[in-house]
């Protein structure tokens, strides 16, 4: 299967090292993608990363991702201007149950560019805002500069339904907010824990910490959903690398319910 | 307006204290407010009260030449500040500033330690649950020493 | 159709009918010391009078009393080079007006291929194969397209290895569906073979084939010679519940014991016939104006095989074993519905420590009952 090329339309920086890039295809229409999924994307003659989709869900338009440079691939892609074109195939995996939890509270918590994949979720939930109870949104990053969609966040939080809260683990002097781990500022929301579904990306030691209290907020471990990420190569379940215990990420993920990964996260290099 | 028990009954640090003991300790408490910037307590200075945040964000920070004051964390409502009062030297090991307007509940440390010395079994509950508080924020300021969002380069 | 009988001189025609459908046949000849499977264009190629003696890390061929042309188990070779082919190009790009991208996918394979001499467990690794590459949403095309037409003349076991457990599985000595012929050599007084079509190709060509009616003598015979073989395999396994024994014991301490032997060496994977694991690397030209992308072969034992950024989930060789092992015999059930083994013993044999995983899984087994015997 081979990339399709989609050109570059829009770039914007969010921090020191991400991007923001909206793709639209050269031929042909966008596909629909489902909040939560992801797209093998492609830089040429460089090498090709799986990114998740960070745009609007279920919609035609242009393809959003947001890419972290952390390697010569993602660096490339980073480093494309509007006009430039990559290639994507996708999109692939499964996505967050968004649909199917309506009437329940909704909690997110991200971690560093984990508020990525997250965003597509977020925008359908807001969309069909009447559909869910309390909306709650808990963020953080390393610094300030590192916070992701700052003026989303900002809109986000100046509307009456939902509560944003965001937390930074280093402050410089000019930041008058919240300092210390993302995990912290769950013991303080306002959820129905009887009622809540959790929705958690971050590092995976950030997402362990969280689960725990989550879980210590009585939230049991079927209606907490994690993000994971596995080495990927095809993304279409033929070529074995992004296993995860009994799952492929690329086909049974990313998203899991913690109760099916419970059992695999604690051991050592699984 | 609510009295001092009831306000304590809500807090964490002391749930499922028995009333009678929500009594004795509201008797070493007081109400405090500090407006935006103010200052409760700087480093060095002696720690003879704990507090509890009911309102506002209280930033503890240390003042690190030539970077300025950096806030170490933010104590929120619901939360506990300072554990100083119960070991000796008793003094504040940062210094701790209001964000915004900050309502607490302030206890005085003598008064406190007085009432644990009188009550061996009182000073054991207190000690261990402030024993919880340390270890919840060491948890916390290890997973930030982590670094978890820097980027970390196989060698 | 009822089976027929076929004599020696009949192999020749066999592969002359083949060649002459436009196949491109393959089947097994005696090369640099081994058994492999390689382009063959007469029934002269194929390895008289030879078997082959398997142990744990150890392989050698041994001249036999007989002619038998089959009288071997396995070679270091599956089919796998020749439908999954180690090495394969899968689409070339170019830069075009306006920074645009053109992307062209390699056509498919046009070759059909005979594969003559399959082993039965080779003919259920296969299967297992399919089910992996053309059994989920989405498949390979590249896989899809040289299976499509390939035309398989299996033939039964009647000399088991040293290391083969086939009968444990229930893969063999006896070849199940999946042939459009199938053969067993006969050895008792006439060299013969037994010849039974397993499809429509398959009769057409025995059909087509110097034979006669096989008698009750003939099936008979057959029938003894794959009994027979399996009763002499060189391994058993207890196969019942592999997959939640170990979904329960990852962390057993057999898996820093073995861990202490492996090389890491990844020979394993690459004589398995199930192994289906690829990576892709993507090449340019150094004017950076023609670009690709290559699949190829690759290893859940190498470290980079499961690198993140930042650094490798698997680093020990401990984690990279317990993958290997869990995955053959437990998660390969999750993932795909059955064992991703079929008891070749390959494994066995061309582990230069001379790792057995049926002792492997026999250990963490009776570890398991042993701790609970405690309780």
């Amino acid at each position: 299967m081979a990339p399709r090329p989609y050109r570059v339309v829009g770039r914007r920086r969010e921090t020191g090292d991400t991007w923001t890039l909206a793709l639209e295809p050269l031929a042909g229409a966008a596909p629909e993608i489902a909040p939560g999924q992801f797209m093998m994307v492609y830089a040429f003659g460089i090498g090709e990363v799986p990114i998740s989709v960070s745009g609007p869900p279920w919609r035609p338009g242009p393809v959003v991702h947001t890419v972290r440079a952390v390697g010569p691939v993602s660096g490339a892609i980073c480093a494309s201007r509007p006009g430039a074109v990559l290639g994507l195939r996708g999109p692939f995996g499964n996505c967050w149950p968004v649909a199917d939890v309506c009437g329940c509270d909704l909690v997110v918590v991200a971690g560093g560019i984990g508020l990525a994949p997250l965003r597509p979720a977020v925008y359908h939930v807001l969309e069909h805002r009447g559909e869910y109870g309390s909306v709650t949104i808990l963020y953080g990053s390393r610094t300030p500069s590192d916070l992701l969609y700052r003026r989303e966040l900002e809109r986000w939080r100046s509307r009456f339904d939902v509560a944003v809260d965001v937390t930074v683990d280093a402050a410089d002097s000019a930041w008058h907010g919240k300092v210390g781990v993302v995990p912290k500022l769950i013991g303080g929301a306002a959820f129905d824990p009887g009622s809540a579904v959790a929705l958690v990306v971050g590092p995976e030691i950030m997402m362990r910490f969280a689960v725990e209290g989550l879980l210590e907020r009585g939230l049991p471990e079927e209606r907490i959903y994690l993000s994971m990420e596995r080495n990927m190569r095809c993304g279409i379940g033929l070529c074995g690398h992004c296993q995860l215990g009994p799952t492929l990420v690329c086909r049974d993920g990313p998203v899991y319910a913690y109760a099916e990964l419970e059992p695999l996260l604690g051991v050592r290099e699984l | 307006m609510r009295t001092i028990d009831t306000l304590l009954a809500g807090v964490p640090i002391f749930e499922g204290l028995p009333a009678e003991t929500l009594e004795l300790l509201a008797g070493c408490a007081s109400n405090v407010r500090y407006s935006d910037g103010e200052v409760l307590f700087r480093q060095g200075d002696e720690a003879n009260r704990f507090y509890v945040v009911r309102h506002g964000l209280v930033a503890l920070e240390t003042f690190v030449p030539p970077r300025g004051a950096i806030t170490i964390e933010t104590i929120q409502p619901g939360e506990v500040v300072g554990w100083s009062w119960l070991f000796p030297p008793h003094r504040w090991r940062f210094d701790a500033r209001a964000l915004g307007l900050v309502r607490a509940t302030a206890f005085d440390g003598d008064c406190l330690r007085g009432k644990c010395d009188a009550d061996p079994a009182l000073g054991y509950d207190l000690m261990s649950r402030f024993a919880q508080v340390l270890i919840d924020r060491l948890e916390w300021t290890r997973l930030r020493l982590l670094d978890i969002y820097g980027e970390h380069r196989p060698r | 159709m009822a089976p027929s009988v076929i004599d020696l001189p009949a192999l020749d025609v066999l592969i002359e009918a083949l060649r002459g459908g436009g196949y491109r046949v393959v089947g097994p000849t005696v090369r640099d010391g081994a058994i492999v499977y390689a382009d063959i264009d007469s029934a002269a190629q194929l390895p008289a009078g030879w078997t082959d003696r398997q142990q744990a890390g150890s392989y050698r061929l041994e001249r036999r009393a007989d002619e038998a042309r089959f009288g071997w188990a396995v070679g270091p070779h599956s089919w796998k080079p020749f439908l999954l082919v180690p090495v394969l190009r899968l689409w070339r790009a170019r830069r075009s007006g306006g920074g645009a991208l053109e992307l062209e996918e390699e056509p498919a394979p046009d070759e059909r291929l005979a594969l003559v001499g399959v082993r039965p467990c080779d003919l259920a690794a296969i299967a297992v194969q399919d089910g992996v590459l053309l059994g989920g949403r989405y498949a390979d095309r590249d896989y899809a397209a040289r299976r499509e037409g390939a035309f398989v003349v299996a033939v039964n076991c009647g000399e088991p290895g040293g290391t083969c457990f086939c009968a444990s599985l229930g893969t063999g000595p006896k070849a199940g569906d999946g042939y459009d012929l199938a053969l067993t050599e006969l050895l008792e007084g006439e060299h013969r073979f037994l010849a039974e079509a397993g499809s429509e190709r398959g009769e057409e060509l025995l059909a087509g084939l110097p034979r006669r009616k096989a008698g009750e003598a003939d099936v008979a015979a057959a029938r003894r010679v794959t009994d027979g073989a399996a009763e002499r395999m060189g391994r058993r396994l207890e196969a019942e519940g592999l997959r939640d024994l170990l979904a329960r014991n990852r962390e057993h301490p057999r898996f820093d014991e073995v861990a202490a032997r492996c090389l890491t060496c990844a020979n394993c994977t690459l004589v398995c016939p199930t192994c289906f694991c690829t990576s892709v690397e993507d090449t340019t030209d150094l004017a950076r104006s023609e670009a690709g992308r290559v699949r190829s072969w690759d290893t859940c034992f190498s470290i980079q095989y499961s690198f993140l950024h930042g650094g490798s989930i698997r680093t020990s060789p401990k984690a990279r074993y317990r993958q290997w092992l869990t995955h053959k015999f437990g998660t390969w059930h999750d993932q795909f519905g059955r064992s991703g083994c079929v008891g070749c013993g390959r494994c066995i044999t061309w582990c230069p420590v001379g790792i057995d995983v049926t002792e492997e899984l026999a250990a963490i087994r009776s570890g398991e009952e042993a701790a609970h015997a405690h309780d």
